[in-house]
């Protein structure tokens, strides 16, 4: 009887659970396909100009897709190469009680609100950036790929971290044994071998990159300019979050086809990951 | 299947528990309609006369000012919003106007600024980039910073129809909140930004427009000019319901100044 009632609640959870992820998609799909029904696929995710409240408004979010994904790149360029050197220093090469310590902290990294990588962003980076390119103004694309490579290292480096430490040692000291340096074992043996975590570990990256509003919101400048590194820019999250709270009508449903574009892209991101998982699996 | 059925029968009476308590006891009903930049004041002055009068209901409809003058107009709000004087044409047609409070809209650069007056076309010419550095208003060499608030902002709203300048602002940004454009400007020596009047600090310099000083006085006396209206809108003799009508008279009364001034516009009582 105690089995039954358990095995009950749990069904329900995790009926909730499922139940909630449908329900999220079906109303993006509801909310969001008419507005692009009523601009015009086309006109909707290649038009260059965004006026939302203008007395001829325009809803044209090819500036967001563009700078959404320049973004994340810049991220990627930025915050992997640090992320893996970082993770393959942590897993090889410093002494255990140094890589604990480094553990905590980032910890404390992941644990941190992005609200307040915005605030930092916004009164020590954005001034910083404007002395230092000599702008007019240092809210741009460049400070929120800075915020947010340094936002993905935690995910990247704890996964990473992870499946190099899961690497059977048999096969370091295989190599070792013919002769191979210490550096040349981590970097031709052990990086390979813990391929398909790193992979995941990118991709997890990207999709807390993508994802980001808040920290963007508050160091991107937020203009719906065509992207450029050091011009003021607007994220597909912010897009949404910064019109959300006033919006009416054909603006508000426009904002609900932007969240389902962005849906779409994390969905993308997702199903790369689950085929990485698979691969994997299958070795 | 057995599970499923019962599973749904939880779901079921969970929610209807739920919404249960959303039934409210019927009272006297409020319909306002109209003005987005009014949001906080008629929401802050509803929520207040809602838990001073048990079971009133108070609704706001945010359409904007037009719609919420034509809403009044054809009788499905009880008072209309808008923040702007009404039309001559509107007027004829029988709708009323009362001002309800006024809505300050101060100019504000860093306090390194040499500037410390503007007139109404320097600004706007400003804001449009026809006047693109601070040296052509006899400040810095030094490319002028647009700060500005998002689309549907009801400051954004009001500072571009006062300098008629609606669709043409070059913001260099676009922020989401009065206190992130005051921290901006307040980094930035550049920078030129407008926030509501009540939220004016040390950080940042109001400048002079037309040679007034921008406080509570000179708003309330018509002399500085980036100000408007908020305006209740009622149709002319055409009574109120008795729940609207204590509504309009309280919102009036100096008892109600308090609430809206702090929700950043001047009283006019």
């Amino acid at each position: 009887m105690k089995e039954k009632i358990i095995s009950f609640i749990f069904t329900i959870l995790g009926l909730i659970a499922v139940a909630l992820v449908l329900v999220i998609t079906l109303y993006l799909l509801v909310a969001g396909i008419p507005a692009i029904r009523e601009i015009g696929l086309f006109e909707f995710l290649f038009g260059r100009t965004w006026k939302s409240t203008g007395q001829d408004p325009q809803f044209g979010i090819l500036p967001f897709i563009l700078t959404s994904i320049y973004g994340t790149c810049g991220a990627m360029v930025i915050g992997l190469p640090i992320g893996f050197f970082a993770s393959v220093c942590l897993a090889k090469m410093v002494p255990a009680r140094i890589k604990d310590l480094f553990e905590v902290l980032i910890g404390v990294l992941s644990g941190i609100p992005s609200v307040v990588y915005g605030l930092v962003g916004m009164l020590v980076l954005v001034p910083f950036i404007r002395k230092v390119f000599n702008l007019p103004d240092g809210a741009s694309l460049f400070a929120a790929i800075l915020v947010l490579s340094l936002m993905i290292l935690p995910s990247v480096i704890k996964v990473s971290l992870t499946s190099l430490e899961a690497v059977p040692r048999d096969y370091e000291e295989a190599s070792l044994a013919l002769g191979a340096t210490e550096t040349e074992t981590y970097f031709r043996i052990t990086v390979p071998a813990a391929k398909s975590g790193i992979f995941t570990s990118i991709v997890l990256g990207i999709g807390r990159a993508i994802g980001e509003a808040m920290a963007v919101m508050m160091v991107a400048g937020n203009v719906a300019n065509m992207p450029s590194l050091f011009s003021s820019v607007r994220f597909l999250t912010t897009a949404v979050a910064i019109e959300m709270s006033y919006s009416s009508g054909l603006q508000r449903d426009a904002l609900f086809s932007i969240a389902l574009v962005l849906f779409v892209f994390i969905m993308l991101i997702n199903s790369v990951l689950s085929v990485i998982k698979k691969g994997k699996k299958d070795e | 299947m057995k599970k499923f059925v019962i599973t749904l029968a939880v779901a079921l009476l969970a929610s209807a528990m739920i919404f249960a308590n959303g039934a409210k006891e019927v009272g006297g009903v409020v319909s306002t309609d109209g003005s987005t930049s009014m949001e906080k004041v008629i929401g802050s002055l509803g929520e207040a006369f809602m838990s001073n009068n048990n079971g009133v209901t108070f609704t706001y409809n945010p359409t904007g000012s037009s719609s919420g003058i034509q809403a009044v107009q054809e009788g499905r709000c009880d008072i209309g919003l808008s923040s702007r004087s009404l039309k001559d044409a509107e007027k004829a047609n029988g709708l009323k106007e009362t001002v309800l409070a006024l809505d300050g809209i101060a100019i504000v650069v860093n306090p390194a600024n040499p500037i410390n007056e503007l007139s109404l076309e320097q600004l706007a010419d400003v804001y449009t980039g026809a006047i693109k550095n601070w040296k052509e208003l006899d400040g810095a060499d030094a490319e002028i910073v647009l700060i500005g608030r998002e689309a549907g902002s009801g400051t954004r709203d009001g500072f571009e129809s006062i300098t008629n300048t609606a669709d043409k602002c070059l913001y260099r940004q676009e922020l989401t909140s009065t206190g992130d454009v005051i921290a901006t400007v307040a980094q930035n020596e550049n920078a030129i930004g407008y926030a509501s009047l009540s939220a004016v600090k040390d950080t940042i310099k109001a400048v002079k427009i037309d040679g007034v000083v921008p406080t509570e006085e000179s708003v309330k006396d018509g002399s500085y000019k980036v100000q408007r209206p908020f305006v209740l809108v009622t149709v002319e003799n055409k009574a109120l319901s008795a729940t609207a009508q204590n509504f309009f008279d309280w919102i009036l009364s100096a008892e109600a100044a308090p609430i809206i001034s702090k929700a950043g516009a001047i009283p006019v009582v």
